[in-house]
C-alpha cells in the first residue's frame, strides 16, 4: 500500500514537472539575445528555444538539466576562441544546433560539445563544422549521440582532433552520424558497452573508427570509406562487428580493418572492398569471421602472427590479388567452407563443395612478405609456375592451412 | 621500302595464318566477355594473354615469315632495290599485319560490348597499345635472329629461347637476385630491371592500372610513384619504343651487309 502511494506520487511529480518548466526563447529581438544568458537564467528542466540567427559565443557551460532546441538552423560561431558547449549535468538534451569555428589549441582539447561526468544526455541533429574536436564525452554514461553531421577540415594529424571521442564512457549509443575530414572519425578509449550503428565515417586523416582498451562494444551497419588508414580495433575484448562496409582504404600503410590484440570477438556479414589490406590481424585469438565478403583487395587477409583459434567460415574471397598472407609456417586457425574465386578444383559428386582442398596462402605471398620489392613480379608467368609447384607440394607455406571444403559458388549470406 | 611493306602486308593479310590469328583473338574476346560479364575482369585475363602470347606469336611468326619468303627475297635482291628497304619492308609488313589482327580481333568484341561507355576504356586501350608494341618488339627481334642464322632449325631454336628468356627465365633470375640481395635497398634495382625487359615493363604498366591496391602496399609506393605519374608513363612508353627502334636499327645494319 505504501509502495503504491509512492509510485502514484512519482507519477504526479512527473506529470506536473513539465508544467513548471518554462520555454525560454533566444533570438535577436527576444527576451534573451544570447544562449549564455538564457542558460544562466534557466531553471531545471526548462527548454531553451534558439531561433534563427548567428550567435557569436563560446564557453557555454550547462550545469543543470535543460533542453536546448534549435529552430530554423541557428548558427553558433565560436570565432576560433575555444570550446563552445560544456555539459556538466545529467539529463541534458541538445538538438539541431549548427556550431562552427571551434578553437584549436595544442594544450587543451577544445570541443564543439563536451559532456563531462554526466548521464542521460541526448545530442542529436547537430551540425559541426570547422572544428578541433567534435563531440567529446568524458566519463559520461547512458547517453545518445544521434544523427549528427561533423565536417572537419583536418590537414595534419598533430593539429586536428577527432569527430566523436568517448573516453571512459559506458553504455552510449552512437547512431546515424556522418563524420568527415577529421583525424579519427570515431574514437573510443576505455569505453565499454558502446553501440555504434549506421554511421558514415569517410575521408578522415587517420582512422574511420578507432578502438583502444574498450570492451563489450558493438558496431553495426556502418560505412567506413576512404580513410587514411581504415579502422583500427586495438587491445579490446568481446567486440561485435556486424554488417559494416570498409571501402577504398588505399595507401601505403592502409587497411580496411586492423585488429591488434583483439580477443573473443565476432566479425560477421561485413564487406571489405578495394582496400590495400582487407583485414590485418595481429595477436588476435578466438575471433570468428563468418559471412564476410572480401572483394578486390590487394590482400584480403594479412595474418601477422600470434593468432590462435580463429575461425574463418563461409566467407567470400573474390578477386583479391592475394587471399591470405601468413608470415610464419605455424597455423592454428581454421578455414572452412569459404568461397575462393581463385579455386580451380572440381566437384565430382555435385554437392557444391570442391573435392580438392584449397590452399589460400600462395608461395608468392610468402616471398613478398620476406622481400617486399618482389611485388613487382606480381602476375608474371614465372610466379604462376612456382605458385603452382608450391600448391602441389607445399614447402614454404603452412601445410595445414587449407580449406578442406571450399565452396564452388559464391555464398549468399542470409539477410539477418 | 613502302612498296615492299605494302606487298608483304597484303600478302600476309590474305594468308591463312593472319585469319587464324585474327579469329583466335576475336573468339578469345567474345568468350572472355561472355564468361566474365565484367569488363575490368576480362581486361585482367587479357593482360595475361597479351604479355605471354603476343611475344610468342610475334617471335614465331617473324622467324617463320623470314625463312618462308626467302625465295621471294632472292628474287627481289635481283632488282635495283636497296637491301635494307627489302628487309625493313618485310619486317614492317609482318609487324603491322600482326598488330592489326590483335587490335581488331580484340577490339571488335569489346566495342560491341560497349567499351566506349565503360570506365575501362583507358585500361583497355593501354592494353592494346602495349600489345601492339610488344608485337613490333618481338617481330623485330625475330628478324634479327633470322638474319643472323642461315640455319632454319637454329633460328627457330634461338627465337623460342629468346621468348622463354624474356617471359619466364628473366623473372626467375630477377626474383632470385631480389631475394639474394634482400638486405640491400632494392627499389632502384627493381625499377631498372623492370625497365630492361619489355615483357615485364608491359606487365607492370598494365598492373598499375588494375591491381593498384596491392601495388600500393608499402613498397609498392615507389613503383606507383614512378610508373603512376605521367613522367613514368612517358618514360616506360619511350622505353618500349626504344625496344622497337634498337632491333629495327640492327635489322637495318645487318640487312645492308646481308648476302646469300
Amino acid at each position: 500500500m505504501k509502495n503504491l502511494f509512492y509510485i502514484a506520487f512519482i507519477f504526479l511529480q512527473l506529470s506536473l514537472s513539465p508544467s513548471f518548466a518554462q520555454n525560454l526563447e533566444v533570438c535577436a529581438s527576444c527576451e534573451f539575445t544570447s544562449i549564455t544568458g538564457a542558460v544562466e537564467i534557466a531553471k531545471d528542466f526548462d527548454t531553451i528555444l534558439v531561433k534563427k540567427g548567428t550567435y557569436k559565443e563560446y564557453n557555454i557551460g550547462i550545469t543543470k538539466p535543460i533542453t536546448i532546441i534549435a529552430e530554423g538552423n541557428p548558427v553558433i560561431d565560436g570565432e576560433n576562441k575555444g570550446e563552445i558547449i560544456t555539459i556538466q549535468a545529467d539529463n541534458v538534451t541538445i538538438d539541431g544546433l549548427h556550431i562552427i569555428n571551434v578553437g584549436t589549441s595544442y594544450t587543451t582539447d577544445f570541443a564543439a560539445v563536451r559532456v563531462v561526468k554526466s548521464e542521460n544526455f541526448l545530442l542529436q541533429n547537430l551540425t559541426l563544422e570547422r572544428l578541433f574536436f567534435g563531440i567529446y564525452l568524458e566519463k559520461a554514461n547512458n547517453g545518445k549521440i544521434l544523427n549528427n553531421t561533423i565536417i572537419g577540415d583536418a590537414v595534419e594529424e598533430f593539429s586536428s582532433g577527432n569527430g566523436i571521442q568517448l573516453w571512459h564512457c559506458k553504455n552510449v549509443e552512437v547512431r546515424g552520424n556522418k563524420v568527415k575530414k577529421v583525424r579519427d572519425g570515431i574514437y573510443l578509449e576505455f569505453s565499454d558497452e558502446i553501440t555504434i550503428s549506421n554511421n558514415i565515417s569517410s575521408n578522415n586523416l587517420r582512422y574511420g573508427l578507432h578502438f583502444m582498451f574498450s570492451n563489450h562494444d558493438t558496431y553495426v551497419n556502418n560505412l567506413f570509406e576512404n580513410n587514411g588508414a581504415g579502422v583500427a580495433v586495438m587491445f579490446s575484448k568481446f567486440i561485435k562487428m556486424e554488417g559494416n562496409t570498409f571501402r577504398k582504404n588505399w595507401g601505403t600503410a592502409s587497411f580496411g580493418l586492423l585488429l591488434k590484440e583483439i580477443n573473443d570477438s565476432e566479425i560477421i556479414n561485413n564487406v571489405f572492398e578495394e582496400n590495400t589490406v582487407g583485414i590485418n590481424v595481429e595477436g588476435s585469438n578466438r575471433v570468428n569471421y563468418f559471412h564476410n565478403d572480401f572483394k578486390n583487395n590487394g590482400w584480403a587477409l594479412k595474418v601477422r602472427g600470434a593468432c590462435y583459434n580463429n575461425i574463418f567460415k563461409e566467407n567470400n574471397f573474390l578477386y583479391n590479388s592475394f587471399d591470405v598472407s601468413y608470415n610464419s609456417r605455424l597455423n592454428d586457425n581454421k578455414f572452412e567452407g569459404n568461397y575462393w574465386s581463385n579455386y580451380t578444383g572440381y566437384d565430382l559428386n555435385r554437392n557444391g563443395i570442391g573435392d580438392v582442398p584449397y590452399r589460400p596462402v600462395k608461395l608468392f605471398s610468402y616471398i613478398v612478405n620476406r622481400t617486399p620489392e618482389t611485388i613487382i613480379l606480381l602476375r608474371s608467368l614465372f610466379i604462376d609456375i612456382i605458385d603452382f609447384s608450391e600448391k602441389v607440394s607445399p614447402i614454404f607455406t603452412p601445410d595445414n592451412l587449407v580449406d578442406k571444403n571450399p565452396m564452388l559458388k559464391p555464398i549468399h549470406h542470409g539477410t539477418n | 621500302m613502302f612498296k615492299i611493306l605494302k606487298y608483304s602486308f597484303f600478302d600476309l593479310v590474305r594468308s591463312r595464318w593472319s585469319y587464324v590469328y585474327f579469329l583466335f583473338y576475336l573468339l578469345l574476346g567474345i568468350v572472355l566477355l561472355f564468361l566474365n560479364n565484367d569488363l575490368s575482369k576480362a581486361v585482367i585475363t587479357l593482360m595475361n594473354v597479351i604479355i605471354i602470347l603476343v611475344p610468342l606469336i610475334g617471335t614465331i611468326f617473324g622467324v617463320m615469315y623470314y625463312y618462308n619468303s626467302r625465295e621471294f627475297t632472292e628474287l627481289l635482291l635481283a632488282q635495283p632495290v636497296k637491301r635494307s628497304s627489302i628487309f625493313l619492308g618485310q619486317y614492317f609488313g609482318v609487324a603491322f599485319s600482326l598488330a592489326m589482327s590483335l587490335v581488331i580481333g580484340l577490339g571488335l568484341p569489346f566495342v560491341f560490348y560497349g567499351i566506349f561507355n565503360s570506365s575501362a576504356i583507358w585500361d583497355f586501350s593501354l592494353l592494346l597499345i602495349t600489345g601492339a608494341l610488344l608485337t613490333f618488339i618481338f617481330t623485330a627481334l625475330a628478324f634479327v635472329i633470322a638474319l643472323a642464322n642461315e640455319n632454319k632449325i637454329k633460328g627457330f631454336g634461338y627465337a623460342i629461347l629468346l621468348w622463354l628468356f624474356m617471359a619466364v627465365i628473366y623473372d626467375g633470375l630477377f626474383l632470385m637476385s631480389l631475394i639474394y640481395f634482400e638486405d640491400y635497398p632494392l627499389d632502384k634495382f627493381s625499377l631498372a630491371a623492370t625497365m630492361l625487359n619489355p615483357v615485364d615493363l608491359s606487365r607492370v604498366l598494365i598492373l598499375l592500372k588494375l591491381d593498384i591496391s596491392a601495388l600500393l602496399g608499402y613498397t609498392g609506393a615507389v613503383f606507383q610513384k614512378f610508373f603512376g605519374t605521367n613522367l613514368g608513363l612517358i618514360l616506360s612508353t619511350g622505353m618500349l619504343v626504344l625496344w622497337v627502334l634498337i632491333p629495327t636499327g640492327i635489322i637495318y645494319r645487318m640487312a645492308k651487309r646481308k648476302d646469300f
